[in-house]
């Protein structure tokens, strides 16, 4: 079969795509499959229709590749891919829309307010903020809206950081949500076709729980995987997890990030296309499962061909 | 650095490696030493990796402009070398580095005003390798390394990995502060320690472009007489003067004693020779040699002889004094755009030479984010971040005016200057302060950032 690797673009995450795209690669060539790695830019059409692929692998993070961009594309060419569709990738992609719809399906996911930065510059929407400390209490997490890793995502522990963690989250995007900090274990849960793999559990070296850089580097964070829960708390998790997942309409293949936290599960983001790298969290969980990282791309590639998840 | 162009070749058959699996990396994981968790932050790598983009202006790198070095003087030097001695430029060469090398680096050394013992020097690939093989010799884990603050970034990883604790001293527009130096003996003093070294950009700094004033330089070689400390002088910069008065190197204040001295020929040459030097006092050089033998044998052959036809044509110094010329103008170009562009909180240096200015932005910006920001306007700095060991820097950020013309430097300045203002009219919004008049909004303690910010705006780096 002849499949087109789609990775690189333009977006923040273009590094890590790259590295998705080439182990995506070599394990497409491993299991006799003919590649043609393609480089997301101004030529992607071009190449994509003079390539004819039989498929395309979409191995692209954040913005142009996880939002439904480069799906929408896929479909006017009438090229099969790999993972979510375009409304479901443009929904994961912004956190306030899944966050609405998680809510509206009635799956947990903490209490938060979202701001754009018209709010701020014409409405005068900073005086509304006063409301947030009864509304959500300190601490709160500030985040761009759309943005993958921890980029941008800040902890605003009172009143006096928020201005800054504003600013800083309004870099990424134009609109931002504050959301309320919730205390608990750090859980993701990868679900391919319907099916959920073995809970990965994020466990900070430093024990500070604020530090958002650390959860992706190697030697500050320790992953676990089947995380240690009990057998309600796994079930509670995983059922949630695939809640999430069907929600937002995921097909093929997500990552839905959770906090374990005293009274449940709450859901925080799911990733329409988490990444495939050596450290990423999907290729652990399928490892887990008894899967190779040949099985876990065969299965994402035959889930492509599923008229069912096209 | 980015690279931006690749020669397309095509690819021989070869065989890639099976990925490993997460349970693989867990096995070595166990197996990798300890000065090896010592990393960057993977977020800043993944941006630093957007800025290498074709489409983005890049005020990131430090590279020199290679772009007038003249092809038809290179090509003839390289035929020669080819002609005439194939055989001994494709051999190994001494560790030490030829003699006619040294004899070229003391003509460098010379035109600022230095006198080396060319025993005393040994060619290293590239001045940071200088830099690492001086911490090979000298730097135990725990050991304390001082530098300044902000120091050259590239020099952080070094220290990093041979588990340095590295303190930082604060500059401002007269280079490091040595009474902030003196303290910080003090302490280790205390503490029953000494730092190993004190390394030093003292012209022209990377990042900060500031240059030691002449006071503050004997100053500084007194104390490392009186406390018998070593000093790391590292000077790619010295000879890439646009304006002002040379001032002494550390190396000729001290003799060669205390001061170690690094050099290259990369920022007056090429970086890609990856051709540099360290003088050092005999004992110490002893250990730098043994580490230089277990590092890589030897520096490059080929490029020793490259260096040696070149300066035997004698126009090296006119080739520095066209760099100059390139240099100003683009210096000029981006100081008049700063004053355009960037908003009135904003401060930067004004340097006399090298290849860097240094911007401090109030305290609410976060540089790495505004990157994030700006890299959507296509356009890339260094956040001030990557010059601190200590997450201090987060409101400066470091531009490079040697690599783009001066077109790309006033478009990329103008870029970085929209995206500034939109987050100083933000902040205003946010909170109701007036932009003209920026007071920390934070009622707590002084913020590191704003320790960080006493560089003057006008360039009074070179007075003495």
């Amino acid at each position: 079969m002849k499949v087109a690797v789609l990775k690189g673009g333009r977006s923040l995450e273009r590094g890590v795509s790259l590295r998705s795209g080439a182990r995506v690669e070599d394990a497409l060539g491993r299991l006799g499959h003919e590649v043609l790695p393609l480089e997301a830019d101004g030529d992607l059409v071009k190449r994509l229709t003079a390539g004819e692929p039989d498929v395309a692998f979409v191995a692209m993070h954040g913005m142009g590749g996880e939002d439904g961009t480069a799906q929408e594309l896929l479909e006017i060419l009438g090229i099969p891919f790999t993972g979510p569709g375009v409304a479901a990738c443009a929904r994961c992609i912004d956190k306030v829309m899944a966050k609405h719809e998680l809510r509206s399906s009635g799956i947990p996911t903490p209490d938060w307010f979202a701001f754009n930065e018209t709010a701020f510059r014409e409405l005068g929407a900073a005086d509304a903020l006063a409301g947030l400390e009864e509304r959500l209490g300190f601490p709160l997490v500030v985040k761009p809206s759309r943005g993958g890793s921890a980029l941008g995502v800040k902890f605003a522990e009172n009143w006096f950081d928020v201005p800054e963690a504003l600013i800083s989250a309004f870099s990424y995007d134009d609109r931002v949500l504050l959301e309320r900090f919730v205390d608990g274990r750090e859980l993701a849960v990868s679900v391919l076709g319907s099916e959920p793999l073995p809970i990965v559990e994020a466990i900070p070296n430093s024990g500070d729980s604020y530090d958002f850089e650390a959860r992706y580097e190697i030697g500050r964070t320790s992953f676990v995987c089947p995380a240690a829960l009990g057998k309600d708390e796994a079930a509670s998790v995983t059922e949630t997890a695939l809640a999430a997942y069907e929600a937002l309409g995921c097909s093929g293949f997500s990552r839905v990030d959770l906090i374990l936290a005293a009274d449940g599960p709450q859901v925080l983001e799911v990733n329409a296309i988490p990444g495939l790298t050596d450290t990423s969290l999907l290729p652990q969980a399928a490892e887990a499962a008894g899967m190779s990282f040949e099985q876990l791309v065969e299965r994402i590639l035959d889930l492509a061909l599923t008229p069912a998840n096209a | 650095m980015p690279i931006r162009h690749t020669i397309p070749m095509p690819r021989p058959p070869h065989r890639r490696r099976a990925h490993a699996r997460s349970s693989d990396l867990e096995r070595y994981a166990g197996l990798f030493a300890e000065r090896t968790q010592v990393m960057r932050s993977s977020a800043m790598r993944d941006l630093m990796a957007v800025t290498a983009r074709p489409d983005v202006i890049s005020l990131a790198g430090g590279l020199p402009d290679t772009s007038t070095f003249p092809p038809t003087a290179f090509a003839a030097q390289m035929t020669r070398i080819a002609q005439e001695s194939a055989a001994e430029a494709l051999q190994y060469g001494p560790t030490e580095g030829f003699r006619e090398t040294v004899d070229c680096i003391v003509e460098v050394m010379g035109a600022e005003g230095m006198l080396p013992d060319p025993e005393d020097v040994i060619v290293t690939t590239g001045g940071q390798q200088a830099i690492d093989l001086l911490c090979k010799a000298l730097v135990d884990p725990g050991d304390a390394v001082i530098c300044e603050a902000p120091t050259y970034p590239g020099a952080i990883p070094v220290f990093c990995s041979y588990q340095a604790e590295t303190i930082q001293i604060e500059c401002d527009g007269d280079g490091m502060r040595i009474d902030e130096l003196e303290l910080a003996l003090e302490r280790l003093d205390q503490e029953g320690r000494r730092p190993k070294f004190i390394y030093s950009v003292p012209t022209f700094q990377n990042p900060a472009g500031v240059t030691m004033s002449l006071e503050r330089r004997r100053r500084l070689v007194e104390l490392a007489r009186s406390r018998e400390l070593l000093v790391v002088e590292d000077n790619p910069y010295g000879l890439l003067r646009f304006g002002g008065e040379a001032l002494p190197p550390l190396y000729q204040l001290d003799g060669g004693d205390f001061v170690i001295y690094v050099g290259t020929f990369s920022k007056i040459l090429s970086p890609g020779i990856r051709l540099g030097w360290a003088v050092t006092p005999p004992p110490v050089m002893e250990k730098v040699v043994l580490g230089k033998q277990a590092a890589d044998l030897c520096t490059s052959t080929l490029t020793q002889y490259f260096v040696r036809e070149y300066f035997a044509e004698g126009n090296w110094r006119q080739y520095i004094e066209s760099l100059i010329e390139i240099y100003r103008g683009r210096r000029d170009a981006m100081v008049e755009a700063l004053e355009h562009y960037f908003p009135a909180q904003a401060t930067w240096t004004e340097p006399d030479g090298g290849l860097f200015i240094w911007a401090t932005l109030p305290p609410y910006i976060d540089t790495s984010d505004l990157l994030a920001k700006a890299l959507r306007e296509n356009v890339a700095f260094v956040p001030g971040q990557a010059a601190y060991v200590d997450g201090r820097g987060r409101n400066s950020m470091r531009l490079n005016f040697s690599a783009g013309d001066e077109g790309e430097i006033r478009e990329g300045i103008r870029r970085i200057g929209k995206t500034i203002a939109e987050q100083v009219e933000l902040y205003s919004a946010l909170t109701g302060e007036q932009p003209a008049a920026p007071v920390p909004s934070k009622p707590r303690e002084t913020s590191e950032a704003e320790n960080v910010l006493p560089f003057r705006k006008t360039g009074e780096g070179g007075g003495a």
